[in-house]
């Protein structure tokens, strides 16, 4: 019979136990009386013979395997019981865990896909994100003569592959669309290890200039804008005025995490005559050949990049000389570097409130194993043995941290939608939470670790006294330690809940700090939308620049609108673009050369974003394309390559070409990529002045009230010009400062929010702590007020216990707030990780809400009628 | 009373297959043949029979049938099931191998151990 046939029929199998052990003793019997006995002695005479009927049962019993389930039914039932039978305590300990497991596992499932899981592609830690390594070391966008070099050289790698963001305007029956797609070289699929699901992959002959226009769809676009239908391979779509022929539909699995917006996908089409070659404006990544390792990988790539900076020394000039080597990192790693230590900080911050929920529930549970001392000491009498009373309280907690767990991951499903909403936009693999089986069994693990954790103390310390006490009530000597292990968990709580406001209080300051920086320009009222062009026409600059020079007359003309300018990059909003250059000394020897943000403007964006002039003159009508070039360049420019001298009517070299330009004016900095970040060089340019005319500006408009009531008039202005131009990116600047802002936000707010959950719990905690100390000790208060004690002796006396409590918690605490704070380094802005202000504010508040949480114990204890308590005993 | 022995480890559950292989018996008659066979000698508490027997019934190496005995009564009869015979030998075997490593040393004479 196996196991759970055993299980299943314990009960018929016990009935054949007692039958086989009952036959026993009679045939023994009936023996005893043929030898002459009688019966009376004869059945003592078996009796003896046999052993202790019950224990033999028993034993028999054990044999099946099944004895440890059965046993937990009955603790589980009676565990149910008892719960029942004290609701509110119940209610308080189930809520109180709730809120732990419930937060913990909704961070954890939001973390596990970022953090642990590796990517959902074949092999994925072999893919590598590459970067190229500037001389100074830091890491920047690969050139195209980069990829082309290595990808053509490499023996390590199993494939290269290049990509680049694209945005094509698919135009056909439908309305047109803007569409995110990237460009690509020919094995970024093979890269990842994901095939189409219909059709095929792109051939490397199609990744050439001339090659026919292909595309791969992705799996929603081509539900969504095909209905799914199976005949498209082989069709012409139409993006941005281009005959694309459909070659492939990707999986609906297939998960994108270089742009996990991509929805489709074309050859990048370059070659190594392009002046574009140069511009570090691409993303690489690479698969490694099995068994190559990272270092194996990177030496080779440096090898090669080192012959390629000689090859091509010329051209990687034209954009801030060629890279020192390669940089080669994880793709994993590299996608979630930016949000690591926020995400590592947000789960200690959970975990420690999941701990403080625990000593809560610990504490309850002991202060009621101390009101049913009586109940065990009479079991253990019985003689229950002390393993089994432990078990039975462990069943209880057991119990407790499994209904918490279900209403838990019921919250935490909730948990997720709110994190999800709430996270920042460079958060990667967003659409990878969920609710999986990881999360599922790291709730089940988390639930039986919290049930062990929370009834192991009181378990163990219940037991202990249960044999040590025996039904003596009251015992002092025995009820000291039980006191003992209470205090610890309330300084526990206390230094628990001060390392996790401290580290909530800092990132609070930085963040109050951050947004206290100056941007470098004045984002109220401001409007910024991107302008493209999009169309066969704008091939030819003239008819850009005439485009962009209409549009913004026509914007201008809105009512409503104070200025309006055109800007190549936007500041905060992700847009980063950096170019090389030389600064003409006047001794034709001596050539100094520089790295910059380029920004090409129109006349008025300067003005429009209140940037303030600092010498010189802004842009205005007279710096069109045909006239003298000219350049306005930003303070810290100047500081550092100016060293003093007057920079206005010198002249520099900018960007590819040999075009060279006049400084007429010095602007104030502006922070392009992060208000944290400090200021790097900028070299403005006249849009019309520019070696190209960008197709892709960003719009700004300042307003005179509310800009978001001008979006549809001013689209409705520039369409007056060109229907068919594209407008995305629409945002204030106000709301753009914050999402730049998005990560430190989002630690801020959850943070924030668990600090409070965590305040509340060690208010609970000390509350209760005292409030069941008061009660216990009842009767000793009774004698002290009957021998004189005022209620003010007494009130001071409980205020004291709890407060000397508190202020060692606080101690421990800082300690260990000074030693955490260490993880948070990252996301502090302005604010020393040891900020005594923080410090300091905390612990008045911690040592605040301790009092409060002393203060209703105290009070109670200093009524207490001595004439009562005495009487009671 | 006759001196008791102890039982060493295992042993019990070796000396109940041994008597089993014989033919189906029920746990009344093994306590019996036990005492008879061993003379005496070897004395298990009757009771401490059962869990011993449940345990090999458990682990599938005795089979159990509910019949009648020789006087009409149900019983409890036990058997050998194939695995239970596999063992039998297998332990049958090292027991003869310990008993005969452990003779070979008590009758080392004294002196000989130099």
């Amino acid at each position: 019979m196996n196991w759970w046939r055993r299980l299943w029929n314990r009960k018929k199998m016990d009935q054949q136990l007692d039958k086989e052990l009952r036959f026993h003793l009679e045939e023994q019997t009936a023996d005893l009386i043929a030898q002459g006995l009688s019966p009376e002695k004869a059945r003592r005479e078996a009796q003896i013979a046999f052993g202790g009927p019950t224990r033999i049962f028993e034993e028999c019993r054990d044999t099946r395997g099944t004895r440890w389930l059965e046993d937990l039914v009955q603790d589980l039932r009676y565990a149910f019981h008892t719960l029942r039978q004290r609701p509110g305590f119940a209610v308080v300990s189930i809520l109180t865990l709730t809120l732990g497991i419930g937060s913990t596992t909704a961070i954890f499932s939001a973390v596990n896909p970022i953090l642990f899981q590796s990517l959902p592609y074949p092999d994925a830690h072999r893919i590598m994100m590459l970067w190229e390594m500037r001389s100074d070391g830091r890491p920047q966008q690969p050139a195209f003569a980069t990829y082309f070099g290595e990808a053509e050289h490499t023996q390590t790698f199993d494939a290269i592959a290049a990509l680049k963001p694209w945005q094509p305007t698919m135009t056909g029956p439908d309305q047109p669309e803007r569409l995110e797609g990237q460009s690509v070289t020919a094995a970024y699929f093979h890269v990842l290890g994901i095939a189409p699901l219909l059709g095929r992959d792109f051939l490397p002959s199609e990744d050439t200039p001339k090659a026919p226009k292909v595309t791969i769809l992705s799996n929603g676009l081509w539900r969504r804008r095909f209905g799914g239908d199976f005949g498209i391979v082989g069709r012409q779509i139409k993006l941005d005025d281009n005959a694309y022929t459909v070659i492939g539909v990707m999986p609906p699995g297939f998960e994108n995490v270089l742009a996990p917006a991509a929805e489709l996908w074309s050859p990048l089409q370059y070659d190594m005559t392009q002046g574009r070659a140069w511009g570090h404006h691409l993303r690489m990544i690479g698969k490694l050949r099995p068994g190559v390792s990272q270092e194996q990988g990177k030496r080779e790539l440096d090898v090669t990049m080192h012959s390629l900076g000689q090859l091509y020394a010329v051209g990687y000039q034209t954009s801030g000389g060629p890279p020192r080597g390669m940089i080669v990192k994880p793709l994993q790693e590299d996608l979630t570097e930016g949000v690591r230590p926020a995400l590592f900080a947000i789960m200690a911050a959970v975990s420690l409130v999941l701990l403080i929920a625990c000593v809560n529930v610990t504490n309850v549970l002991l202060a009621r194993s101390a009101q049913r001392r009586g109940e065990f000491a009479m079991r253990a009498a019985l003689g229950a043995a002390r393993q089994r009373l432990v078990r039975q309280l462990l069943s209880e907690s057991l119990l407790i941290a499994s209904i918490s767990a279900v209403l838990g991951l019921l919250a935490a499903r909730f948990g997720i939608r709110i994190l999800i909403v709430l996270s920042p936009s460079e958060l990667p693999r967003v659409s990878a939470i969920s609710m999986d089986i990881a999360t599922f069994t790291f709730a089940v693990g988390l639930t039986f670790l919290v049930g062990l954790l929370v009834g192991l103390v009181p378990a163990l310390q219940a037991s202990r006294n249960a044999l040590y006490t025996g039904i003596h009530e009251n015992s002092y000597r025995a009820s000291s330690g039980h006191h003992r292990t209470r205090r610890t968990l309330v300084v526990t709580e206390v230094a628990l809940a001060l390392v996790l406001l401290v580290n909530a209080g800092l990132l609070l300051r930085s963040f109050q700090r951050l947004f206290a920086v100056a941007p470098g320009f004045d984002a109220t009222n401001l409007l910024t939308m991107q302008v493209q062009t999009s169309g066969r026409r704008f091939n030819d600059n003239k008819a850009t620049l005439h485009f962009f020079s209409q549009a913004l007359d026509a914007v201008r003309q809105v009512p409503g609108v104070m200025q309006a300018g055109f800007t190549s990059q936007l500041p905060l909003s992700g847009d980063f673009e950096v170019y090389g250059g030389k600064l003409e000394t006047g001794q034709t020897t001596a050539v100094k050369e520089f790295g910059a943000l380029r920004y090409a403007v129109s006349p008025g964006y300067c003005e429009t974003m209140k940037i303030p002039l600092l010498r010189g003159r802004f842009f205005d009508d007279r710096d069109t394309a045909g006239a003298p070039p000219v350049a306005l360049v930003g303070d810290s420019f100047v500081r550092h390559e100016f060293a003093g001298q007057d920079p206005l009517g010198k002249r520099i070299q900018f960007g590819p070409g040999e075009d060279s330009y006049t400084i007429v004016g010095v602007i104030g900095d502006v922070k392009q990529t992060s208000l944290a970040l400090s200021q790097l060089d900028a070299v403005y340019i006249p849009t019309a002045q520019w070696h190209w005319a960008d197709g892709v500006l960003s719009l700004v408009v300042r307003s005179r009230r509310n800009p978001t009531a001008l979006v549809g008039p001013i689209r409705k202005a520039i369409w007056s010009v060109d229907k068919d131009q594209p407008i995305v990116r629409v945002a204030t600047m106000n709301s753009l400062l914050a999402a730049s802002e998005a990560e430190r936000h989002f630690a801020l707010v959850i943070f924030e929010a668990l600090a409070m959950a965590a305040l509340a719990l060690a208010a609970v905690g000390i509350y209760g702590v005292l409030a069941g100390s008061v009660t216990e000790r009842i009767r000793e208060i009774g004698v002290r007020s009957a021998l004189g004690a005022s209620r003010s002796n007494i009130l001071a006396l409980v205020l004291r216990q709890g407060m000397t409590l508190a202020v060692v918690g606080v101690l421990i605490g800082a300690v260990g707030a000074m030693l955490t704070s260490q993880t948070l380094v990252s996301l502090l802005f302005g604010v020393s990780r040891l900020d005594p202000v923080t410090y300091l504010g905390v612990i008045v508040l911690l040592m605040a809400v301790s009092a409060f949480a002393c203060w209703a114990p105290a009070w109670r204890a200093a009524r207490v009628d001595p004439s009562i308590t005495l009487r009671a005993e | 009373m006759a001196a008791k022995s102890d039982l060493p480890q295992g042993t019990l559950d070796l000396l109940i297959l041994k008597i089993v292989a014989l033919g189906p018996i029920h746990g009344y008659a093994i306590a019996q043949r036990l005492q008879q066979v061993s003379q005496d000698v070897v004395q298990v508490p009757q009771g401490s029979l059962y869990p011993a027997l449940h345990r090999l019934e458990n682990r599938g190496l005795l089979a159990a049938d509910w019949k009648e005995t020789d006087t009409g009564r149900e019983a409890k009869f036990y058997r050998l099931t194939r695995k239970g015979r596999g063992q039998l030998e297998t332990e049958a075997k090292s027991w003869q191998r310990l008993t005969e490593s452990v003779a070979l040393i008590l009758r080392l004479s004294e002196g000989s151990g130099e």
